[in-house]
């Protein structure tokens, strides 16, 4: 089978930008070439069949990733030179090039070694697929056959988010994140963060709802609604929350403790956690997913505002 | 040679300059990004056997792409906590080393 051209161009430019982001001058190149990397990426996973996983990264790869790290390299400005000063000798240097280039042969060794066919659990998702009553089979896997990795990959987000909140400094506990940004409320920045959220909120709300039976999902669909609370804020619109109102609290734990919820009455009346009686799949599925979306998109952008630094206790 | 080979070997490379860049970069930040370099990497190789694995009529196996998303949501938890914890070490030390000792130039 011949390797279509966009193919090896995309791989050439994948490697070149990896190679980029290793070695550039300074923080704010390698970062910035990190952004590019990640849209790329997207691209890599459309290559790779795989849409949503296309959908995910150029959303949270590419895009959250890419500003948390924006954001970084401007606080972290000042810490660059000494750090510079500190530059790995030529010994270090070299057996770190022996070690990378040793991993990657053992893994090249590996790949060329697969077996023939391919294992695949395809044929058992396409056989037990209707049952569950969504059409994407991605879907089906993340909250039907694999559900539980699903709950624990929630639960790993808000003991994330506990994890940030708690580096903040005593005095600030409780209070708001980041800074209050103010920006002319004429300005471009303004017109865009009134213009882009209905607009964004919709594709956001489209893309939750498709997902049961086309690419898309919860989490692509978080992080679009929060990358839209995320431009509010930044354009001075609205504020981040304070971390101890009782709505962040509640929203933050909802989708976890429903997805438990959901998954004790699956022990109950199906004989296993998280099992679904027959016929119930489908309205279970949504309900996990509808509870689960107010969490994602509170926990990315809290995620992406970090530990609270005002206003602390009332 | 398959486009999922080609994909495979790309990321067999990625592995390993991220890992060069993860152990040569002093600043913790670039380590940050070197170190998310070479998670994509394991992405890829895996996204790469998931289209290796395409059958009854599916272009990819779907579990291991479904633990692909999972993945990506998990990997940017741990880079946004490490993010948290890098500011507050600049917040409380005034600088970003990571060296035992302060360096000769502090």
């Amino acid at each position: 089978m011949m390797v279509p051209v966009v193919s090896v161009v995309v791989v050439a430019l994948l490697l070149w930008l990896a190679v980029w982001t290793v070695v550039a001058r300074d923080a704010f190149l390698a970062v910035a070439a990190f952004v590019v990397y990640g849209l790329l990426l997207a691209l890599v996973w459309v290559r790779l069949a795989g849409v949503d996983v296309a959908l995910t990264e150029a959303a949270i790869g590419g895009g959250l990733t890419g500003a948390l790290l924006l954001g970084a390299v401007g606080r972290l400005r000042g810490t660059e030179a000494a750090a510079t000063a500190e530059r790995s000798s030529a010994g270090t240097q070299g057996v770190a090039l022996v070690l990378s280039v040793g991993v990657t042969m053992a893994l090249v060794l590996c790949v060329l070694a697969l077996p023939e066919p391919a294992p695949t659990m395809a044929p058992q998702v396409a056989h037990k697929l209707p049952a569950t009553g969504v059409g994407n089979p991605i879907t089906g896997v993340l909250l039907a056959f694999r559900a539980l990795d699903t709950l624990l990959e929630a639960v790993v987000l808000v003991i994330a988010l506990i994890g940030v909140w708690s580096l903040a400094p005593d005095r600030f506990w409780g209070g708001r994140p980041g800074p209050r940004y103010t920006t002319d409320p004429d300005g471009i920045l303004a017109y865009l963060a009134r213009v882009l959220p209905p607009i964004g909120i919709v594709i956001g709300i489209y893309l939750f709802w498709a997902g049961a039976d086309h690419p898309g999902g919860k989490f692509q669909s978080a992080t679009i609604l929060a990358a839209m609370w995320m431009l509010v804020q930044m354009a001075g619109l609205g504020d981040a929350p304070r971390i101890d109102s009782r709505w962040v609290r509640g929203g933050v734990v909802i989708g976890p403790l429903v997805f438990v919820a959901v998954g004790l009455f699956g022990a109950w009346t199906a004989g296993a956690f998280l099992g679904y009686p027959d016929g119930w799949a489908k309205p279970m599925i949504v309900a996990i997913e509808v509870a689960l979306l107010p969490t994602l998109v509170l926990v990315l952008a809290l995620l992406m505002n970090g530990p609270p630094s005002r206003g602390g206790a009332r | 040679m398959s486009v999922e080979t080609l994909f495979a070997l790309a990321a067999c490379a990625l592995v390993g300059i991220g890992l060069y860049g993860l152990i040569v970069q002093p600043h913790p930040l670039r380590k940050l990004v070197a170190f998310n370099v070479m998670g994509s990497g394991v992405f890829v190789l895996f996204g790469a056997l998931a289209m290796r694995g395409a059958e009854a009529g599916m272009a990819a196996d779907p579990v291991p792409q479904a633990l692909l998303i999972t993945a990506i949501v998990v990997a940017f938890a741990a880079t946004s906590v490490t993010v948290a914890l890098l500011l507050r070490l600049i917040e409380s030390t005034d600088n970003a080393s990571l060296a035992d000792e302060p360096s000769a130039g502090d």
